[in-house]
């Protein structure tokens, strides 16, 4: 309340004529000024009570969960410090989902990458039609990660699934395919999904930092003789770094962190080969109902992620300055 | 620059391709989800039946949207509300706290949704918001606050100074010039915003799947993914697409209405590397 009264009195006195005419500290202004001090503060209490209610506090209690024995339902709370992180470790699961994360987040980044950058360079110049293109390759990006998993998941199924009826008729195969069944089928089936959802969202990303490029660079390398491969290689992929770096960063956070695609199409599946390191913390946690060992897992992936993101900043500020 | 290196008809044959693939999985679903399929609502020939089933799977079509909405609602305008005050906040006041508030707002891109999922899982059961539709708007409109507090302040910096000076000589307070002056300045921010959150919560599956635990109160999202188990294990694809078409319908028709603003958001610099 103090506040809004402040509010309605103080306006007179921080126009800045005044502030010229009156340039000495009066009492009057230095009360203006944490008045204004207090206002800022009171438009940002609710950012703040969120921030700290549901960013801060978890984040503290994750730490504090990780240490300590915390079954789901009540029970015994005790000190278990380090034995979740050991059980975490320990878990029969914990290397493959490493590896399999790993492996999935290697091939997603470098098919989707490639590929936004092509759609990128498609639609770029003006052209009867990229306009209408650049929405069609949008248009999945629209969709929720879950919805576009569930369409595959019938896309890809044996018996209603079109895809394998497609490929026969194309004599690219024999025998009807099944997409989800085998575990390289499963990986490539899922990054298809995640670059099919995902390319145009990057296209857009890489637009916009090929609209940046000043149109005189490419003209200055044209009138030099230079080859379309070599302004692609030496200007447009340099210039380009920033913005390829940006999409490298949240591809590869993203990718890691995988769990939508494969709780709907594989569940981890055929034989456990599709289990993703977020997929293991979601079992620990509540199919398991360990809380404790879910979180010294959590913990080690944000550590993980929080390293891999400094090194990835670093390499972004340095591809801004060159 | 690849499009001259492409003749005309190469060009539109490599993109008109692309283009086809990229259509093909949409339009068969909406042409799945009025088809025949043995042992569904629709055994053969084409018409609605997959989409009944929907209408009375479990707790029941409606009952979901309806949670949909009321989710998606609640997040969109706590985003809104929270990013607008904030926003303003950081870029016209000066107050203690305010970098490392920014910077702890910013950090909630850096850490990964599961890592804190579990702990607001324990959280809301003390909070009594556990299994309820406004504790999952909260935590929704949270994951949203780094992007819309970013974007808001850059919409108001772009709002020169001058204008807000003029209200308050004028006699407004700052709640008032905010109201009368910069609100209509930002809203092309706050159109983005708004579009960003209802997206994320309209479609989001892991927060409600950890945090809902009654099939009364799942989204759809949940409750789609939940319906492919109907009958006896045995997989009723009909109703999962005509799922996906319900799911996806007002997310397409959103993004082609306020196409121009979404990727306004991205021009602006919200994702400047």
């Amino acid at each position: 309340m103090q506040v809004k009264a402040a509010a309605r009195t103080a306006p007179p006195h921080r126009s800045p004529p005044e502030r010229r005419i009156r340039p000495r500290r009066t009492p009057a202004r230095r009360w203006t000024w944490t008045s204004r001090k207090a206002q800022g503060l009171a438009y940002a209490a609710p950012t703040a009570v969120f921030v700290t209610v549901f960013f801060v506090l978890p984040l503290l209690l994750v730490g504090q969960m990780s240490l300590s024995d915390w079954p789901l339902l009540t029970g015994d709370r005790g000190v278990n410090a380090p034995e979740n992180y050991a059980d975490a470790a320990d878990s029969t699961l914990f290397w493959p989902a490493v590896r399999f994360t790993l492996l999935y987040t290697l091939l997603v980044t470098a098919v989707l990458l490639a590929l936004a950058l092509l759609l990128a360079l498609l639609v770029q110049e003006f052209r009867p039609g990229a306009g209408f293109f650049r929405t069609v390759y949008f248009l999945p990006s629209a969709l929720g990660l879950a919805s576009a998993s569930l369409l595959f998941w019938g896309l890809y199924s044996p018996t209603t699934g079109p895809l394998s009826g497609i490929l026969e008729s194309l004599g690219l195969v024999d025998d009807p395919v099944s997409f989800l069944g085998t575990s390289t089928s499963a990986l490539l089936s899922t990054v298809f999904l995640i670059v099919w959802k995902f390319a145009g969202f990057y296209m857009l990303i890489l637009l916009v930092g090929l609209q940046r490029i000043p149109h005189e660079v490419f003209e200055a390398a044209r009138m030099d003789g230079a080859s379309r491969g070599q302004i692609f290689r030496s200007i447009t992929l340099p210039l380009l770094r920033p913005s390829l770096a940006l999409c490298l960063l949240l591809c590869v956070t993203g990718s890691l962190l995988a769990f939508d695609q494969f709780f709907i199409l594989t569940k981890g599946g055929p034989d456990n080969s599709t289990v993703t390191v977020v997929q293991l913390i979601y079992r620990e946690a509540f199919q398991r109902l360990n809380l404790g060992t879910a979180a010294a897992l959590s913990i080690i992936v944000l550590v993980v992620l929080l390293l891999l993101n400094v090194l990835q900043f670093r390499g972004l500020r340095r591809a801004d300055e060159s | 620059m690849l499009t001259r290196a492409l003749g005309r008809t190469p060009y539109y044959v490599v993109a008109g391709g692309l283009a086809v693939i990229f259509l093909f999985p949409l339009v068969w679903n909406a042409w799945a989800s009025v088809s025949g399929q043995p042992g569904t609502a629709q055994e053969s020939g084409h018409g609605l039946g997959n989409y009944r089933t929907l209408l009375d799977y479990d707790a029941g079509l409606w009952r979901y949207l309806l949670n949909s909405t009321v989710v998606s609602a609640l997040t969109v305008a706590l985003t809104l509300g929270v990013s607008l005050l904030g926003g303003y906040a950081f870029a016209r006041f000066d107050f203690p706290g305010k970098n490392l508030l920014f910077l702890l707002t910013l950090a909630i891109l850096m850490v990964p949704y599961a890592t804190l999922l579990i702990p607001l899982y324990v959280l809301l059961g003390r909070l009594h918001l556990q299994n309820s539709l406004v504790g999952l708007s909260l935590v929704l409109a949270m994951f949203q606050l780094p992007f819309a507090t970013f974007m808001m302040r850059i919409s108001f910096e772009a709002v020169p100074r001058e204008l807000e000076e003029s209200a308050l000589v004028d006699g407004c307070g700052t709640a008032g010039a905010l109201r009368r002056v910069l609100l209509p300045a930002v809203r092309p921010g706050l159109i983005t915003v708004g579009l960003f959150a209802f997206l994320a919560a309209w479609n989001d599956f892991i927060a409600p799947l950890i945090l809902i635990s009654d099939s009364e109160k799942a989204p759809l999202p949940l409750a789609v993914a939940n319906l492919r188990q109907q009958s006896m294990g045995a997989v009723d694809y009909g109703a999962t697409e005509a799922g996906v078409v319900v799911l996806a319908v007002p997310c397409l028709l959103l993004f082609l209405l306020l196409q121009r603003h979404y990727i306004r958001g991205f021009m602006s610099g919200a994702l400047k590397g």
